[in-house]
């Protein structure tokens, strides 16, 4: 962080993560990362990087072999406990919608999580409605989610996590797939949620669009961390670490332009 | 991808019949089978009255007997052995139209086909007025075993991501060079079922990850179950048609 004044404790604190799989290959060498409250922070990396390993971290689905991860202040222990005031933090969209939603209807995809926190009844349904409303998805509530496009599953998707009233939302490649009409909605709808945002990503413009801060990570540690409009324009940083902007895409000119 | 298109067996429409709780409409079909099957082969007349049930409720929820013959097609493999039954029969025999027919076998023959054809009319008539969310939905409220609806909802859901992932991937053997023809797909075919199998297994791990991410810890939260369910008028209403089939079959067995 570059002096930064939290005046909170932050979203997401990691510190010091180290992971090495059962196979002995380590993904993460000492990460370290903290996101603050209303923070919209992406995460770059080629694959292999560690970014999905990292994301799993998050919500204690993988336990570190070193270092801690701290949600809201909550620190992430295998305690049950506290795995489901995590999870309830910490929602993560997963790349593939088809993999988030598998209810037969989208309404009953997005009162899955909350109902999972122990809510029944007319609190249920008002936290269902408000998800689907925050996406531009209630008029398909009770559609099948294979009856919808793809942008629509993802949008979805995006309703069942923000159900649980998360802390953070992680996004894992929320451009991913989509064709541009809707993601541009999707980074509106992203632009208007008053949540923190870390957001693991290719889609190096779209980083740019939503995303006023980025850090990226290579071979399993954090090797940058700033602005995103300077991280984009540093070209032999990216060339390091195989990030490539599109063809013609100039980031300076872009982020002048947005502001 | 699969956006928009419509069911093979759900009629949409808002019949009375449609309207009816599912969980009603699943024990009137079963109730109503059972009487069926429970009927002596030669009592022919409740048969016919049987037919009339099935007609009657056709009608009322607005099922034409062109969709609902076209669909009871399904059954025409099973009933192929009952074609047979009149010549491989053995005991006493008849003559109809110069051929000598077994007498036990054209019985056999008959109540196969007969209360195949009852069976298979009733479940498509069920399904014709309920969608397959419903049916589990009425699964659950009879409180059928949650591990079964659980694994019924998973497979509605899924289905038609598999079948998607299987067509795109026959799309890619054909676009290699595959030679479509039955044979020798078949080849193709079974690797591909292989690599269907690989893909099904990981998508289930995604998904459990991502339900573990919401919270899951390994029970279904019961929630929408609740409302809805049906009332006694809609069990009474429903019960009019296994009732009177039971009151055939009764009959019936007590004539015979």
């Amino acid at each position: 962080m570059i002096g930064d004044v939290q005046p909170t404790t932050p979203s997401l604190d990691v510190r010091a993560v180290r992971y090495a799989y059962p196979d002995g290959h380590v993904a993460l060498h000492g990460v370290d990362l903290t996101v603050p409250r209303g923070g919209r922070v992406a995460l770059l990396g080629p694959n292999g990087a560690g970014k999905t390993t990292l994301v799993l971290h998050l919500n204690g689905i993988l336990t570190p072999t070193e270092g801690t991860v701290s949600v809201g202040g909550l620190t992430v222990t295998p305690d049950r406990a506290t795995l489901g005031e995590v999870r309830r933090r910490v929602g993560i969209v997963f790349q593939d919608p088809d993999d988030q939603l598998f209810l037969p209807t989208v309404a009953e995809d997005v009162a899955f999580g909350p109902a999972n926190l122990g809510l029944r009844g007319p609190e249920l349904a008002a936290r269902v409605d408000e998800a689907l409303a925050a996406v531009g998805m209630s008029e398909h509530r009770d559609r099948a989610p294979h009856h919808l496009s793809f942008g629509q599953r993802r949008r979805v998707a995006v309703a069942t996590v923000l159900a649980m009233h998360p802390e953070i939302l992680v996004l894992d490649e929320p451009s991913s797939n989509l064709d541009p009409a809707s993601r541009r909605e999707l980074s509106q709808i992203l632009q208007s949620l008053p949540v923190t945002v870390l957001m693991v990503t290719h889609d190096l413009p779209y980083a740019l669009e939503l995303c006023p801060r980025s850090v990226i990570l290579d071979t399993g540690r954090i090797v940058a961390d700033g602005p995103t409009p300077d991280l984009l324009a540093d070209g032999d940083l990216m060339a390091a670490h195989r990030l490539e902007l599109p063809f013609g895409f100039d980031p300076t000119f872009a982020a002048s332009r947005r502001l | 991808m699969g956006a928009g298109h419509g069911h093979v067996l759900y009629r949409e429409s808002a019949s009375p019949v449609h309207r009816l709780p599912p969980e009603v409409k699943i024990v009137a079909m079963v109730v109503f089978t059972v009487a069926v099957v429970a009927t002596p082969r030669e009592a022919f007349w409740a048969f016919g009255g049987y037919a009339l049930l099935v007609a009657a409720v056709a009608a009322l929820a607005r099922v034409g007997p062109g969709w609902l013959l076209r669909r009871a097609m399904i059954e025409l493999p099973f009933v192929l052995f009952a074609v047979a039954l009149p010549f491989l029969g053995t005991g006493e025999r008849v003559a109809v139209a110069g051929l000598h027919l077994s007498v036990e076998g054209l019985y056999g023959s008959w109540n196969i086909l007969a209360k195949g054809t009852l069976g298979v009319l009733a479940s498509l008539l069920l399904a014709a007025t309920t969608t397959s969310r419903d049916l589990i939905v009425g699964l659950d409220r009879l409180r059928c075993p949650q591990v079964l609806t659980q694994i019924a909802t998973f497979m509605l859901r899924y289905l038609d991501v598999l079948i998607g992932e299987a067509r795109r991937m026959r799309v890619a053997r054909i676009s290699r060079g595959d030679d479509p023809r039955f044979l020798w797909q078949l080849r193709g075919f079974a690797a591909g079922i292989g690599a269907l199998f690989l893909r099904a297994f990981e998508r289930g791990e995604r998904v459990y990850l991502a339900m573990l991410s919401r919270g899951y810890t390994g029970r279904m939260p019961a929630v929408w179950q609740g409302a809805g369910a049906a009332t006694t008028g809609q069990w009474l209403v429903a019960a009019t048609v296994p009732v009177v089939a039971a009151a055939i079959a009764a009959t019936a067995v007590v004539l015979t």
